[in-house]
């Protein structure tokens, strides 16, 4: 078969079409990150506005209202293609398919996970975090929400043929995002106290690299039982 | 033996309540997973026998048919 | 070995290598349970530190053992299933997900009950005692997943890919929860001293150890073989099964 474009053009294609199709739909973008500052409200109601307290659960309350808020998108994230056959016809065309999955996952980060990390100043105001922790929680966020993204879309890969598999889907995510989640939390725990917490970011890095490489390939094939 | 008597054996040095408890769990789930996979072999053979014996009614309703 | 393994791709002949096998695991699992559970709970001394409530050692530690076994071998059916394509290794693994979550619940029970009298909590955040959670956690993931599906055919594979996913993670899972707890909590616990086990405690545990997987492997036949027939119903082998038993 001919392959008429290189592999960058399919994948910045594919990657561009996903958030041209979230932008023409504002909320797409808006509403994870609406969820994410009512959940980021509700913890201090809930426990009391005591800023040394708030202080030390934010980087907990964020990371938690982080994974929440990326699920949101995840059940989208193969729907509309499934339900339109688009998906059929990428899984069929002579061009990789880890490729064009890589493509879609990045387009999901781009659209969920980018604007939580610029949104975290404002969030951090709101929770008594200081400049040091600031720091710290932006580049936790940073390597950790596309991480979020590839585990996520493994969990929509296998379940987007099923009528109701929403809730399914993270049911089989989470637990795969504990190790995500304690790295990070204890990255911005250890600025908190002034230490260096280059060695969770690196952790988070080797992660984020291991889930770029293999993460593609275990979709494709969730996305191939899915359609078959 | 390492117990006197048996309400030695029951009382466990004072923790009877949790060796009990957790060897009788124990038992209980091992055992409900034994008969629940044992109920499953029933009820597969069950269906498979009244397949056939449907086919063998439909079989005789025709032979019947012919004659 | 491929000539060897070859015929067992056939759904009959899995069967019956089911049915040869079963009696023997049976056997064992029956003998080392019994001699197992009456040489832990009345034979063995007491430890000195933790009197008679260690007893709970000859099953906890056999089902935490074999929770983390059975897990593996899944994940090695479902490697199989998805490169060799075979079904009756997507069957396995369906045969032994439940088993593996109900050992994994015993272990979880069991080391809470060890817990309250020894720690003072039912449930304490020890590493151990949460990757184990997580496994829990894992094996429902599977379960639930294959029953999610219609079809069956792709319910198998996906679950596979998922038991392969997990067993990935699992390590990280692991490490990332031990490294999380020795920061949290430091050394509060330490829960068995790897000190050299006494010889006669030693041997029942053995014993034990080897009862839970003498059950793994026998449920486990058991379900297989379900899940064969189950599969194959409408096929003529399963037929003159009624007309011999």
């Amino acid at each position: 078969m001919l392959r008429q474009h290189s592999y960058w053009q399919l994948f910045s294609a594919v990657c561009k079409k996903d958030v041209q199709l979230a932008f023409r739909q504002r909320a797409e973008i808006v509403n994870p990150i609406l969820f994410f500052l009512i959940v980021i409200t509700l913890f201090p109601l809930a426990i009391g506005p005591e800023p040394g307290l708030l202080a030390r659960m934010a980087p907990g309350i964020i990371w938690v209202a982080a994974l929440l808020s990326t699920m949101l998108g995840l059940d989208k994230l193969f729907r509309d293609d499934f339900n339109d056959g688009s998906l059929e016809q990428l899984i069929a065309s002579s061009y990789p398919l880890p490729l064009t999955v890589l493509g879609k996952v990045v387009a999901h980060w781009l659209i969920t996970g980018l604007p939580l990390v610029l949104m975290t100043p404002l969030f951090a105001l709101l929770l008594n975090l200081d400049s040091q922790a600031l720091v710290a929680t932006v580049l936790t966020l940073l390597l950790g929400t596309p991480l979020l993204s590839f585990i996520g879309a493994i969990g929509a890969g296998l379940t987007v043929g099923l009528q109701k598999g929403g809730i399914l889907m993270s049911l089989l995510v989470l637990p795969l995002y504990i190790p995500v989640l304690i790295f990070a939390t204890s990255a911005i725990d250890t600025s908190t106290m002034s230490l260096d917490y280059s060695g969770q970011l690196a952790i988070l890095g080797a992660m984020l690299v291991i889930a770029i490489i293999s993460a593609p390939i275990a979709i494709s094939s969730a996305l191939k039982v899915s359609v078959s | 033996m390492q117990f006197d008597s048996f309400s030695d054996f029951i009382a466990m040095g004072g923790y009877g309540f949790y060796v009990w408890l957790s060897f009788g769990t124990c038992a209980l789930i091992l055992l409900g997973i034994l008969v629940s996979s044992l109920n499953d072999t029933k009820r597969i053979m069950a269906s498979v026998q009244q397949q056939a014996d449907r086919e063998a009614r439909i079989q005789q309703a025709k032979q019947e048919q012919q004659l | 070995m491929w000539k060897w393994l070859h015929p067992y791709a056939k759904a009959d002949r899995a069967y019956q290598l089911c049915n040869t096998l079963l009696p023997y695991f049976a056997v064992i699992t029956v003998v080392c349970m019994l001699v197992g559970w009456v040489w832990g709970l009345a034979y063995a001394p007491a430890d000195y530190q933790q009197k008679d409530s260690y007893r709970i050692i000859f099953i906890h530690v056999p089902s935490a053992i074999l929770s983390m076994g059975a897990y593996s071998s899944m994940a090695i059916a479902a490697v199989i299933a998805l490169v060799w394509q075979l079904r009756n290794a997507e069957l396995a693994v369906i045969a032994i997900a439940p088993v593996g979550a109900c050992v994994t619940a015993i272990a979880l029970i069991t080391g809470a009950a060890w817990g309250k009298p020894m720690w003072g909590a039912w449930w304490v955040w020890d590493a151990r005692l949460t990757s184990e959670l997580i496994l829990l956690f894992l094996y429902l993931g599977v379960l639930s997943l294959y029953h999610a599906f219609e079809d069956k055919k792709a319910a198998g594979r996906a679950a596979s890919i998922l038991a392969i996913v997990g067993v990935i993670n699992l390590p990280i899972i692991h490490f990332s929860v031990e490294w999380w707890n020795t920061l949290h909590q430091g050394a509060t616990i330490t829960k068995f001293d790897t000190k050299a086990i006494d010889s006669s405690m030693f041997w029942p545990l053995m014993v034990n150890i080897v009862a839970f997987a003498g059950f793994v492997g026998t449920v486990t036949l058991m379900r297989l073989k379900n899940e064969i027939l189950q599969r194959e119903k409408h096929r003529p082998w399963v037929r003159q099964l009624l007309n011999r038993g």
